[in-house]
């Protein structure tokens, strides 16, 4: 395979909390890339390690109680895990910005939106006063913040939430980073809003082209915004694919509850949207061998004994089940799901096994 | 902004105005007077002790001239200190008291803000549980053993500061310690446990997501946000400290006017009771508009000019 130019390399990834009921293994071996210009979304439940796999790279997850057990995360070749906090400080913002969840909390409510956003500037340029002030501005225009010069010195309660989270972005953007990680960018805001601020999104990339990772739960917005798709579980990655590759020709049983649950224009009022019965594993204590195995219809013996490897379904679409071992009955996935499967071109005759993602 | 102050001080008016008229009325139902000591007075010197003060009138006409009289400020004179007014009472004691306590203010603000700080960014750490325990010491230990304390050590031990007196700065040093150590212990658990609310919070996360350092983070964002809580005590605190502490004024020897707040009651000292309790309301209103101000100030979000339905 051709290797493009990788901004980022996640590898082998384990993240633990200490908490008095022992240790929480958020994220157990966690492996993906990002290619420069790429949009990834990493999709998954509560708890299922999205937001601790995007504040690792950051480095922003509180350390005690957190602490990284193994892995490398890659940046432009670099790896960030052993850096100080001093080194870091010079990465965030910088080369990574970040955009989280709540606007009506992630901004500081006693100052002005433009320090909000100069300060970027200051930390990370050598910048006049009156150049970081423009350049503000003209961040503010850029997310479409009507009136920027007046905007600009207000604070963040007289902006309403998607103006607020429009602010977050310009903040995130102010130093150009190369990547950019969206922790649930519009999670917290309603619909309407929520396209416009995901029309923004896919704007400024095309504009400034920077890498995204989006981190969400919600398998519609990924289906407009990403190019690959990582699901994950339980602190794994047990899927990862072209957008195509996910929503048409979904290989793993977790996958194919999340797109089962997921309502469609199609789908008349009557039938009921199915839901993945029981909840996430308790990651104290890991389960042994497949951790969906319990919630799973589809478990097998050896889901509760070995941990699956993952196996090759095309250059792109990795699965990490054991249904896909040449030895493994056929299954069907449900209905929901089998009526929208395509045969995809580039998808190799039988799946491979492999070590892990390459 | 001016305008909200002016309508602040029409409220002040009028809550001054019930003061004095139940402060009044409370004293004047307090069996005895000023002029019933252990010895009696021939009942001749008394009545004309009391028409010369003009306590043989009814209740109601005294107070209608009293009420006259506050309102151009002046309090009357004393019935005990003979040849002065209230009026001279305060204003010879009140500078003095205002001295001592704006020192111990800005000493309790200072040291209190940063104690509670550096707990909160050493959150359960061998820091946390030093200001933790001084802080305990600091409330709990009553302000007349701190001040024997105090005088022990640093004037009869070491012989750094005078014991008591009021004279140059070097007296005002053990008093304002002492008189500050309550409320820079109550100032730095109020600013600590604040500071670790902030400090959680989801802006400061995003200031780190810059790629801030931390003191950035803690001076930038973190402190004023977690001041707020800290203003709202200083209101009451500052009034009472200001106005001067009997226990500190009279352990140190110190001329203020704190003693008059007690004296005055066990002399029922009408004027001297009336003229302290409405000086010590306007201070106390006036510091509690201050602190209201300063809410506007510190934090955006708190319009003054909005307040109209809720004030």
């Amino acid at each position: 395979m051709i290797r493009v130019t990788r901004l980022l390399e996640v590898k082998d990834l384990a993240i633990s909390f200490k908490t008095y009921g022992g240790e929480v293994q958020a994220i157990r071996g966690v492996n993906f890339h990002l290619d420069k210009g790429e949009t990834l979304a990493i999709v998954g439940e509560s708890g299922s390690g999205k937001s601790v796999t995007s504040q690792a790279i950051m480095k922003l997850i509180p350390m005690p109680p957190g602490y990284f057990k193994r892995g490398e995360i890659l940046f432009e070749g670099k790896d960030l895990v052993p850096l100080s906090e001093k080194e870091m400080q010079n990465v965030r913002g910088k080369e990574i910005g970040m955009i989280f969840q709540d606007p009506m909390t992630s901004l500081n409510p006693t100052m002005k939106v433009g320090k909000q956003i100069t300060e970027v500037l200051f930390k990370h340029e050598k910048i006049s006063k009156e150049a970081a002030k423009k350049r503000a501005v003209e961040l503010l225009e850029l997310v479409g913040i009507p009136m920027p010069e007046k905007r600009v010195n207000q604070f963040p309660h007289e902006f309403s939430g998607g103006m607020r989270q429009r602010v977050v972005i310009a903040m995130a953007l102010a130093a150009n980073p190369k990547l950019l990680i969206a922790d649930e960018p519009t999670t917290a805001l309603d619909v309407t809003i929520q396209a416009q601020i995901l029309e923004l999104m896919k704007d400024l990339q095309k504009k400034i082209d920077t890498s995204i990772i989006f981190i969400t739960h919600d398998l519609g917005v990924v289906a407009n915004v990403a190019d690959r798709v990582a699901v994950m579980y339980a602190g794994q990655i047990v899927e990862t694919g072209t957008v195509d590759e996910i929503f048409y020709d979904p290989r793993h049983p977790y996958t194919w509850g999340l797109l089962a649950s997921m309502p469609t224009l199609e789908s008349s009022g009557e039938e009921e949207l199915t839901a993945i019965p029981g909840t996430p594993p308790d990651l104290t204590n890991p389960p042994k061998g497949d951790a969906f195995a319990l919630r799973s219809s589809y478990a097998m013996k050896i889901d509760f004994e070995q941990e699956p490897p993952m196996f090759k379904v095309s250059d792109t679409h990795y699965v990490k089940s054991w249904l896909l071992h040449p030895d493994a009955p056929k299954v069907e996935p449900p209905e929901a799901v089998k009526a929208k499967m395509r045969k995809l071109a580039n998808t190799f005759e039988k799946p491979v096994l492999v070590r892990e993602v390459e | 902004m001016l305008k909200y102050i002016g309508r602040r001080l029409v409220y002040m008016i009028i809550t001054l105005f019930v003061i004095v008229t139940v402060t009044f009325f409370l004293m004047q139902a307090a069996p005895g007077g000023p002029f019933s000591g252990e010895k009696k007075l021939p009942p001749e010197i008394e009545a004309n002790l009391n028409a010369h003060y003009g306590l043989d009138k009814p209740l109601f006409v005294q107070y209608v001239s009293y009420l006259k009289s506050v309102a151009m400020w002046d309090f009357g004179p004393s019935f005990k200190y003979k040849g002065q007014s209230v009026n001279d009472l305060i204003s010879s004691g009140f500078p003095v008291s205002f001295t001592l306590g704006a020192e111990a203010i800005l000493l309790a603000l200072a040291l209190g803000v940063l104690f509670g700080v550096i707990a909160a960014l050493y959150h359960n750490k061998w820091q946390d549980y030093t200001v933790a325990i001084l802080t305990i010491f600091g409330i709990s230990v009553p302000s007349f053993i701190m001040a024997a304390v105090l005088q022990y050590v640093f004037s009869m031990k070491l012989g750094l500061f005078p014991v008591a007196g009021w004279d140059s700065w070097a007296y005002t040093f053990l008093p304002s310690i002492a008189l500050a150590s309550m409320p820079m212990a109550f100032i730095a658990r109020l600013s600590r446990s604040s500071m670790i609310e902030v400090l959680n919070s989801d802006y400061i996360r995003t200031a780190k997501a810059k790629g801030l350092s931390r003191p950035a983070v803690t001076v930038r964002h973190a402190i004023r946000n977690a001041l707020l809580p800290v203003v709202t005590y200083m209101g009451p605190m500052a009034a009472q400290v200001l106005t001067g502490s009997f226990i500190i004024e009279t352990i140190f020897g110190i001329p203020g006017l704190g003693a008059h707040f007690v004296n005055s009651i066990t002399n029922r000292d009408y004027t001297v009771i009336m003229g302290v309790t409405v000086f010590f309301s306007v201070i106390l209103l006036l510091c509690v508009l201050i602190v209201d101000v300063l809410y506007g100030i510190i934090d955006p979000r708190i319009k003054l000019s909005k307040a109209k339905k809720g004030a």
